[in-house]
């Protein structure tokens, strides 16, 4: 095989290695699968134990997804998210930026958070908010602790903003925190 | 090229027709000269009359092109100076509009909060009156353009542009955004009016009274759907409880000319349309899809009909 031959071949290859590139879709629509009402728990939660929720196929289709987490981010600046839990380092609420999840981390678990409500502050969003966007809200609180895939994180904050782009911020193992660990108990 | 509704666009005009008169006599002057040197050449050419006729052709070139420039240099300084002497630096009127993807928000300016006027998507002016038109953005920089008034402007994120309009016509006009800000850029227009000083004053007392109260049980199970629901998180109705502003100003929404900044004019079906599915029409704007059931639907619908 000549050298000349070779080169075509690799060209060749690079061309079918773009085929791979994946563009993402932009849902605006309130139904990328599915609308159903989650389900209200309120008997087994307790604060500091992961609360268990049923694995919802929303949760992949919004979070990892650029437009549905920078609609969050707007939402979180226009309901007002920031008066208690600032830009995610918490002030009144608890910070959203850190490892430490009282009701839960995962995707379901926020928005179950958002849709009830949660003691000592939290307001309940339920008929205020439509799942769409407490489901984006969710992707967006989620991105604050750059949890996310970096490619789909904005390279800049909508906002003036002190802090470092979220694509600049490298991602944190998360440690599940101990019952002990959390609401100030053992500190 | 913008249209004759105000003075700058008069003013405008009148430059460019001076611009192109002069301008055009030039080239005819460039083309009539060539072909004229091309005809003579051959004979005249290194004979004494030939010298003295470039000579002179020369120095009538230079006096017309320092004539031409002297013309052009007057007439925009004196479109210039009848623009700033017809407008004051305080006009009476002033109008503070701000763009969000992909909608205005228009507030009429006043010494008394109580007096002061919002509304959305729609722009009333009283002919012969100067207006100052502050603008502003939310989001991302848009371009405020009402071509039968007067030029462009930018309103960019976290600056305040201003521009002064003086419309001479009354009339209906369009505007429209014209700085490319996002997948509805298109679908952001404005609705503009511009009225006699009488009818101008009337619409201002209208819009600044509080919403109608809901006239039939319909209207009012609408009302209740739309206190109690997502709808109120966002918009504003004054003299309800809704108060959010996010969203347009629904206070006389029916009164107005056109739905979602020009998208779809202003009837129940389009109503209805819009809100049994707000992507559908103008996919991405920030109006989520509710899912009312038909009851519901007629309900509200009722309810925003009787908002004039």
């Amino acid at each position: 095989m000549s050298s000349r031959c070779r080169a075509r071949l690799a060209a060749l290859a690079a061309l079918a290695l773009l085929s791979a590139c994946d563009r993402e879709e932009r849902q605006s629509r309130a139904q990328p699968v599915p609308e159903t009402l989650p389900t209200p728990r309120q008997s087994i939660l307790q604060p500091g134990v992961p609360a268990r929720t049923a694995a919802d196929p929303r949760a992949r289709a919004y979070e990892n997804n650029s437009y549905q987490m920078s609609q969050g981010q707007l939402l979180y600046q226009k309901m007002n998210c920031s008066g208690c839990h600032a830009h995610g380092g918490g002030g009144m609420g608890p910070a959203l930026s850190d490892a430490e999840w009282r009701y839960g981390g995962s995707m379901e678990e926020i928005v179950a958070t958002i849709d009830q409500g949660r003691p000592n502050g939290m307001p309940s969003w339920r008929g205020k908010l439509t799942e769409q966007q407490m489901w984006q809200l969710a992707a967006y609180v989620r991105s604050l602790s750059a949890q996310p895939r970096q490619d789909v994180l904005s390279s800049r904050p909508d906002a003036p903003s002190s802090t470092e782009p979220a694509t600049l911020q490298s991602r944190q193992p998360v440690v599940p925190s101990s019952p002990a660990g959390v609401q100030g108990t053992s500190r | 090229m913008t249209g004759g509704g105000g003075l700058q666009g008069e003013q405008f005009n009148r430059l460019f027709t001076l611009f192109m008169g002069i301008t055009g006599f030039f080239y005819v002057l460039v083309i009539v000269g060539m072909l004229a040197g091309i005809a003579i050449r051959g004979r005249a050419a290194g004979t004494e009359r030939g010298e003295r006729l470039a000579r002179t052709a020369l120095l009538g070139w230079i006096a017309a092109v320092v004539l031409g420039l002297t013309v052009l240099t007057v007439g925009s300084y004196a479109s210039e100076r009848r623009v700033s002497a017809a407008i004051p630096a305080r006009p009476p009127l002033e109008v503070q509009i701000t763009a969000n993807q992909w909608w205005w928000d228009i507030t009429y300016k006043n010494a008394v909060p109580a007096n002061e006027l919002r509304t959305a998507n729609e722009l009333h002016l009283p002919v012969g009156v100067p207006v100052k038109v502050t603008l502003k953005s939310n989001d991302v920089i848009h371009s405020f353009w009402i071509p039968s008034l007067a030029g462009k402007q930018d309103l960019i994120p976290g600056r305040v542009n201003d521009l002064l309009l003086l419309p001479t016509r009354t009339g209906q006009f369009r505007g429209q955004c014209a700085e490319f800000c996002g997948t509805q850029h298109a679908h952001m227009a404005l609705d503009v009016t511009v009225e006699p000083v009488a009818s101008f004053r009337r619409w201002q007392q209208a819009q600044l009274a509080p919403a109608a109260p809901p006239s039939t049980p319909l209207a009012q199970a609408g009302h209740d759907l739309v206190m109690s629901q997502q709808c109120a998180s966002c918009h504003a109705i004054a003299g309800t409880p809704a108060s959010a502003r996010f969203g347009p100003d629904l206070t006389h929404l029916a009164s107005r000319r056109s739905i979602a900044a020009g998208t779809l004019p202003m009837t129940r079906g389009h109503l209805y349309a819009w809100i049994a599915d707000p992507q559908g029409v103008k996919p991405g704007n920030n109006m989520p899809y509710i899912g009312f059931d038909s009851a519901k639907l007629h309900a509200v619908v009722a309810y925003l009909q009787g908002l004039k």
